[in-house]
């Protein structure tokens, strides 16, 4: 899942300076799970507001809409009617939401109140730790499940490194050596000649904006095309 | 026994400390009330085993949040007693009330900040 941290109050209220009216959307899909920007965080977060801005003797009039998932062009269409009484968008959904809010609503003027932070796992109620950077390169199969990229400090594909020491990586006592959890994971499973199996650098395709077509699923024009042919 | 405690406290029942949200207490102050405390059950003596533990997470979120506005924290409180203390009932309920008298009124009710310097 996708994880985010509200941004402190003190930003979201230099954003909003000057806007009198302004709908707050949160997503209820990943922000909403992690806790950070569902239905209750827009609450949370429009009490918090209101009462900023009336202490500040600016008052704010927040409305507030939960959309099942912000990435999604059938459930942000539920917006278009109600974005249309309203200044500004301040959105709580991870940076993919709120930028295709931008883009659906492109005169309005679009505001995150959300720091989206990592795709990463679930370890208890309110806690998540990062696990997936997203690199388009999976080696998890030659890995024994833990990834290089996002476990190592320096993301070596082909390591370790020099700094680490005894299990543990030179940047910190507290962080684990991800090659050494590699190292320890395979030899239990009798897979170490996995380890061997040296793999090229990734392409670090993030560099630029990624496009994924699922088999048997095509872009709307190029169908359009097709049908025109 | 018939004790006296502060006449300003209105009392809002609910199952248990469990129950009560972090939109519950914020809604309080939003609205206006000069202070919001929860009485919950002794610590490990839940009858929901986690109830009032959970509700004095929420009050410190609360607080928190009151805080980062630049509102005082103890405007929210979190108490715990056994159902059988009505004497610690009563004690807390003047102890919360002269902390609030202590921290003035809700300042969502005065003039704005902006406005009351505008005056001076």
């Amino acid at each position: 899942m996708i994880v985010a941290k509200r941004k402190p109050i003190e930003e979201i209220k230099k954003m909003l300076k000057g806007y009198k009216k302004v709908l707050n959307v949160g997503c209820g899909t990943c922000v909403a799970v992690c806790l950070a920007g569902g239905e209750k965080e827009v609450e949370v977060l429009n009490a918090q507001l209101e009462m900023a801005r009336k202490l500040d003797g600016d008052p704010i009039q927040l409305g507030a809409f939960t959309c099942e998932r912000q990435c999604d062009r059938e459930y942000l269409e539920s917006l278009d009617e109600k974005v249309k009484d309203y200044e500004a968008i301040l959105s709580m959904a991870c940076g993919a939401g709120i930028q295709f809010i931008a883009e659906r609503y492109p005169d309005k003027p679009v505001f995150p109140a959300v720091d989206t932070t990592f795709i990463g796992v679930n370890q208890g109620v309110g806690w998540y730790e990062e696990r997936c950077r997203s690199c388009s390169s999976c080696v998890l199969g030659l890995t024994g499940g833990v990834c290089p990229i996002t476990m190592c400090a320096k993301g070596l594909f082909n390591g370790p490194c020099g700094g680490t020491n005894k299990g543990m990586c030179e940047v910190s006592k507290d962080q684990p050596c991800a090659w050494h959890m590699i190292y320890e994971r395979l030899k239990k499973q009798g897979r170490l000649d996995c380890i061997m199996d040296l793999q090229p650098f990734p392409e670090w395709q993030n560099q630029v904006p990624r496009t994924v077509i699922q088999p048997g699923y095509q872009k709307p024009e190029k169908e359009a095309e097709k049908q025109k042919t | 026994m018939r004790l006296d405690y502060p006449s300003n406290i209105k009392i809002i029942r609910v199952p248990c400390t469990g129950k009560v949200d972090v939109m519950h207490l914020l809604r309080a102050i939003q609205k206006g009330a000069d202070g919001v405390y929860v009485v919950g059950c002794i610590e490990g003596t839940c009858h929901y085993n986690e109830g009032n533990l959970r509700a004095k997470e929420r009050v410190n979120h609360v607080r928190m949040l009151l805080e980062e506005i630049g509102m005082e924290a103890d405007r929210v409180r979190m108490y715990n007693l056994s159902s059988g203390e009505g004497p610690t009932f009563a004690a807390y309920a003047k102890e919360m009330t002269e902390n609030i008298k202590k921290l003035g009124p809700n300042p969502l009710n005065g003039e704005p900040k902006a406005k009351k310097e505008e005056a001076h």
